[in-house]
């Protein structure tokens, strides 16, 4: 009902909010305005939850199993029955692209799970400590910055042994330096405001002032940052699975897919092509995503 | 993406050349650690699954495991640094000799990559900023978005398909055709100088016809990088004042553009084009992987796949290092031309 709407909008927009929890939701309703009227942004957004329903409704929105072979039907091109076609199995593209997608999901949502909090308390330690800790804990991100993540990533796999957990441990721990470097960034630019130094004579601990007062001022920046780097993140591990380091056959995983659909290529090309394709749209969409969220929330780095 | 051209600029040579070795020394300490994570017995190796109790003691003890740690650590900073990388199990040579057998390879496919990413990367992001918004612009930022989103074997794939398969306009996998190998002798390993050297100008169009695709495909990733932040350079130069007193003053927008702007950008620029440079190493490992190209990637790769440790870090220190020389040179030339770092 319109009048409803005209009141919510009014709440959201209220001058004076009323409580902490309005203003949040206020200033969450005003980045949305403006993220909504970026149309590449609301395109990225739109992949990614795309991909989310993929992964959630996998069995409901396809007709086969991601491993139900059908070795009298191989390699068929698109048709009704197999949208994408058949692989060297007689798999269907489609339902394996699908089901590819929880794969994907997994990995991103499992890197940024480890990555953000390890990149953030790094951050934030070393920015607001300053001192010694500030000099060990950044010489210690130098360090893994030093490498060409995915060839730091290949000897962690290497070592740890081939398949999707270590794949996401390998990545997780070249992905979280950068994100180090901006929450210390950021914190440094706060760590002598008055309202942490209220805190402090209050005789708040460091740990709180960190956890509850510097943490939470990182956050987008950090946001930002993990937003931007998932399409990097879904290229290396895309990058792992074809070199038959990450998910293991069966699994469908499309860097793995391209892999085993590289000798058709030729005469087949759909087999490696379809999930070259379907990694190209999810790493569009988290870059579109991602720029769209820094030009909202952090307009002068644009 | 402030934070992507590098650490903070450090003051003094001294002061940059301590961090440079406290780098290195954190790189040996990780490639270390890999090498104590792997679950294979290192023992099994050099002594076999039936040894005795005695003669595995004997082998540990030959091999240093019975140290603690922190001694093996300083023995093998000690190898690596008089260049003993270990030997290779599966060709049975030193590392450090394989590396130097496959480098050239790479060395050769990543400078025409970087050659075509800053040739064409630049001027791209000069464009895009002097067109900004408009249709210059637009094309750049797309091409550049495309370059960040599409896996680079994929594109590798799909270029074989197109250009060597159906089109027949360039060289399959590997460096030469098989009827031209060994027809001339190496001399530096880069084919195209060899062949240069040799006069044999048959073999130097056949290397290039292989060399062109992987390298441009290289070159479409910096180029990707380099545009972007050439044009994020630009636009703060132009937005600054001394542009609006040079367009006041009836300066051509061309020499403004040409002249005043990108002379200014140019020293930021060395670090991103030091940076692509470095990520191209990256994207080096999957293109060699596509191409069959035998360069320190694919060695990588090989190694991996037969549990090949030492060549595996090897291999790994050897990109570290690259990686860490090429930041600490652009650091160098940085405060050479950019008269503020003195």
């Amino acid at each position: 009902m319109p009048t409803e709407h005209a009141t919510a909008r009014a709440w959201l927009l209220a001058d004076v909010p009323g409580s902490a929890f309005q203003a949040y939701c206020g200033r969450l309703y005003l980045g949305w305005l403006a993220l909504a009227r970026n149309k590449l942004a609301l395109l990225g957004l739109a992949i990614v939850v795309g991909l989310v329903l993929c992964a959630l409704l996998a069995p409901l929105i396809t007709p086969y199993g991601p491993n139900q072979q059908n070795l009298a039907n191989r390699l068929q091109p698109a048709s009704l029955q197999h949208w994408f076609g058949t692989d060297q199995l007689g798999r269907d593209i489609y339902a394996r692209i699908i089901y590819g997608s929880r794969i994907t999901l997994y990995i991103v949502v499992l890197v940024a799970a480890i990555t953000a909090p390890v990149g953030l308390i790094v951050g934030t330690l070393a920015g607001y400590m300053g001192g010694r800790t500030d000099t060990v804990l950044m010489r210690l991100t130098d360090v893994f910055l030093a490498f060409p993540r995915l060839i730091l990533a290949l000897a962690f796999v290497a070592a740890l042994g081939p398949g999707l957990e270590n794949a996401v441990i390998a990545i997780s721990i070249t992905a979280w330096p950068p994100y180090a470097r901006v929450a210390r960034a950021e914190t440094l630019t706060i760590r002598h405001a008055e309202f942490i130094e209220a805190v402090r004579i209050q005789g708040g601990s460091t740990a709180r002032i960190i956890l509850w007062h510097v943490i939470p001022i990182c956050l987008s920046s950090v946001i930002i940052r993990v937003t931007l780097d998932m399409a990097g993140i879904i290229l290396t591990a895309a990058g792992l699975g074809f070199l038959g380091l990450g998910a293991q056959p069966p699994d469908p995983e499309w860097g793995a897919m391209i892999s085993s659909g590289r000798q058709y290529i030729l005469d087949q090309w759909w087999v490696a092509t379809v999930p070259g394709i379907a990694i190209f749209v999810v790493s569009l969409g988290f870059n579109l995503l991602g720029d769209g969220l820094r030009d909202v929330l952090d307009p002068k780095s644009a | 993406m402030a934070s992507a051209s590098g650490g903070r600029v450090l003051r003094t040579g001294g002061e940059l050349a301590a961090s440079v070795a406290l780098t290195f020394m954190g790189l040996l300490l990780v490639t270390f650690i890999i090498g104590r994570l792997v679950p294979v017995d290192p023992l099994l190796a050099v002594v076999g699954d039936r040894a005795s109790e005695a003669a595995r003691q004997q082998a540990m003890e030959e091999l240093g495991l019975n140290l603690p740690l922190w001694r093996q650590f300083l023995i093998y900073t000690g190898n690596v640094l008089t260049g003993d990388l270990g030997m290779s199990v599966t060709t049975s040579r030193p590392v450090v000799e394989d590396i130097a057998r496959v480098f050239p390879a790479t060395l050769e496919l990543a400078s025409l990559g970087i050659l075509i990413g800053v040739v064409f990367g630049i001027p791209a992001g000069v464009l895009a900023a002097a067109y900004q918004d408009r249709w210059p612009d637009h094309v750049v930022r797309v091409l550049g978005l495309i370059g960040y989103s599409v896996p680079i074997f994929w594109l590798g794939l799909i270029g074989l398909l197109v250009f060597y398969a159906q089109l027949r306009w360039v060289g399959g996998p590997g460096r030469l055709d098989i009827f031209y190998e060994g027809l001339v002798p190496t001399v530096t390993g880069v084919i195209l100088v060899d062949s240069a050297l040799a006069g044999d100008w048959e073999v130097f169009q056949n290397a290039l016809s292989h060399l062109v695709l992987p390298a441009s495909l290289l070159g479409y990733y910096s180029m990707a990088y380099i545009s972007r932040m050439t044009r994020s350079l630009m636009l703060e130069q132009l937005s600054q004042e001394y542009i609006v007193a040079a367009r006041v003053k009836g300066v051509s927008e061309f020499r403004i553009i040409t002249r005043h702007a990108l002379g200014n950008i140019l020293v930021p620029l060395i670090t991103v084009v030091a940076l692509s440079f470095a990520s191209l190493l990256e994207g080096s490992v999957l293109t060699e992987t596509v191409f069959a190209w035998p360069g320190l990637g694919r060695y990588i790769t090989t190694a991996l796949l037969s549990a090949d440790m030492n060549a595996v870090l090897g291999g790994t220190i050897v990109v570290g290092l690259i990686f860490v020389g090429v930041n600490m040179l652009s650091d160098l030339l940085y405060r050479l031309v950019d008269p503020r770092a003195h």
